[in-house]
């Protein structure tokens, strides 16, 4: 082999290995999805998929008949997942627009990296706060006897969720043209008015998908709803209810369960729906925030 | 007139949020901080638990944490760089590139819970690790895949073109120019993202509870096929499943703190690197 072949033929094996780390981004997520389905199928043996998505009760070790309806789980999620968006939503929104465009850049650069360090305490953290700080407070308010409940997993999922709609709410504000405020300022409009008329409206499918990206994080979150909703396993009634959402009956159950049973596979399926919701919710937000970049392009 | 009032009444709901989010922080730490405090001594830094876990320390746990972050890092930063650089360097605008990036950023949505079942699966049965610590480090690398490789990737968007294009003019290969002009340049901010991304493991639960994570060893983990105790499962069980809760609060306390600066102490050291480097590059 001469000099050049040989240095050719080293350059594209490097190129090779490179690529080899490139895909391997494609096989972890679609080997999550094909071992979650492989280890999900053969509990549908026993399960009827009609009684797992449609029946809300969920009890795979009575002595009697076991029963596997997800309903109730999926409910307490979306539950949860509402109530944390109803809160995050709005206060998200009016830091993001705060920092945006009232906020001295000083300022900006004070507030910013303290939402970075609300981002990086662990969620068993704040779960342990939503027993101890929240749960009291808000039995107290609301007159109940416990206060691990829906409306404190809400609390939680929503304080995990802000980090995230924040900085990029902001970021899509702040990609709006600076002439488009100008402009609005020239036809007499308060900056005010400008921001709620122009600027949101402008950066809309941007702030849109910060919602979706929150709430896939609040549909995911495992550690704060275990630990904050009480996690029993009625339907719930309202959110003064305890909850068991799909991620804590997971976390509860895989640990006691034993290996390779219907119950345990029926975990799995669990899973299984919980990636499926997350994904798409996920899927959706990135095609509407590629869409929005492209069109800015 | 009233344009201003409304305006004014505006830009002041706006401040609430931002102050609400402050408050809201400000009352965690002040919280963990003020309590947890009272906890952290000597003997609780370097001592087992004992007693069923009503006295003594965390040692186990700390030690444990550092160990599953160690094994994290080992699988996320030399697979996370290299992604990072084919994607930058070598990657054209293809389909399968949109692809890659689109699995990506899908992969740091999924929920940290689905990483802790893929591991069970996988680590733990298929490849039979067993629960160990090398089963969990391994399920927590992949979840901070996406992390690393997003932040590896904007390290290296930084270089500027005339670094590659002055080693290419030379008759250096490609790999060359990466090599000697292109990583040298990108390496620190490689590595804060890659911090970064490891603190937010070390703070990870539900990845970890299956894969390796265990209630009370009264020993160090003396191989990676070992089970071992772990700061944020730790809090978990002193929280919410030892039999005596509320007696354990302070020690779950002084947990809670501990992790916290374990977290955040990783972050400081990344936010260090990062200012090291934007001064060098200025002056």
């Amino acid at each position: 082999m001469t000099k050049l072949a040989q240095r050719r033929f080293k350059e594209s094996a490097i190129r090779a290995f490179f690529f080899i780390n490139g895909v391997l981004a494609i096989l972890v997520l679609v080997g999550i999805f094909a071992l979650l389905l492989y280890s999900s199928v053969p509990a549908f043996r026993e399960i009827h998929i009609k009684e797992f998505f449609m029946s809300a009760s969920w009890d795979p070790t009575s002595p009697v008949k076991a029963e596997y309806g997800i309903l109730s789980m999926i409910v307490s999620t979306l539950m949860a997942t509402a109530g944390a968006l109803a809160i995050a939503i709005p206060v998200g929104l009016g830091v993001a627009a705060y920092l945006s465009d009232v906020a001295h850049w000083k300022i900006r650069e004070i507030v910013k990296p303290i939402i970075e360090i609300l981002a990086g305490i662990p969620s068993v953290v704040v779960g342990f706060l939503g027993i101890t700080l929240f749960g009291p407070i808000i039995a107290k308010i609301f007159g109940v006897t416990n206060g691990l409940n829906a409306i404190n997993g809400s609390i939680l999922l929503a304080i995990m969720a802000l980090p995230t709609i924040i900085s990029i709410s902001e970021d899509s504000l702040n990609a709006v043209p600076y002439s488009y405020y100008e402009g609005s300022l020239a036809l007499g409009a308060s900056r005010w008015q400008t921001l709620v008329r122009v600027k949101i409206p402008a950066a809309l499918s941007g702030i849109i998908a910060s919602f979706m990206l929150g709430m896939g994080r609040a549909i995911g979150e495992t550690m704060t709803v275990l630990m904050a909703t009480g996690n029993a396993r009625a339907f719930p009634h309202g959110f003064l209810s305890s909850i068991r959402t799909m991620t804590a009956n997971i976390a509860i159950e895989l640990g006691e369960v034993p290996y390779f049973t219907t119950h345990y596979y029926a975990l799995f399926a669990i899973g299984l729906v919980l990636f499926l919701m997350t994904f798409l919710v996920n899927l959706v937000a990135d095609i509407i925030l590629h869409k929005y970049q492209e069109r800015e392009q | 007139m009233k344009k201003k009032v409304i305006q004014f009444a505006g830009f002041f709901a706006l401040r609430v949020c931002v102050y609400l989010v402050l408050a809201v922080l400000l009352l965690f730490l002040y919280d963990i901080g003020s309590k947890g405090g009272g906890a952290i001594s000597w003997e609780f830094l370097t001592k087992a638990p004992h007693r069923g876990m009503t006295e003594g320390g965390i040692f186990p746990a700390i030690m444990g944490t550092f160990l599953v972050t160690i094994v994290t890092a080992a699988l996320a930063i030399p697979l996370g760089m290299f992604a990072a650089i084919y994607l930058n360097e070598y990657a054209k605008q293809t389909n399968l590139t949109r692809i890659i990036r689109l699995c990506i950023r899908n992969l740091s949505g999924v929920p940290s819970i689905v990483y802790g079942l893929f591991g069970v699966i996988l680590f733990v049965n298929i490849l039979k690790f067993g629960t160990s610590i090398l089963s969990a480090g391994l399920t927590l690398g992949l979840l901070t895949l996406p992390w690393t490789i997003t932040a590896s990737e904007e390290a290296l968007k930084t270089v500027p073109n005339s670094y590659r294009e002055g080693a290419l003019a030379l008759g250096a290969t490609k790999w060359q120019s990466i090599r000697t002009n292109v990583l040298p340049y990108a390496f620190p901010g490689m590595l804060t993202g890659t911090i970064l991304g490891l603190a937010r493991a070390a703070g990870e639960t539900a990845p970890i509870m299956f894969t390796g994570a265990a209630f009370y060893l009264p020993f160090l983990p003396k191989s990676l096929k070992d089970q071992f105790m772990a700061l944020p499962y730790h809090l978990y069980i002193m929280a919410t499943q030892h039999h005596d809760i509320l007696k354990v609060r302070p020690l779950a306390y002084g947990t809670a703190l501990v992790l916290i600066c374990f977290v955040l102490g990783m972050n400081m050291i990344a936010v260090v690197i990062r200012y090291r480097l934007r001064k060098k590059r200025r002056g």
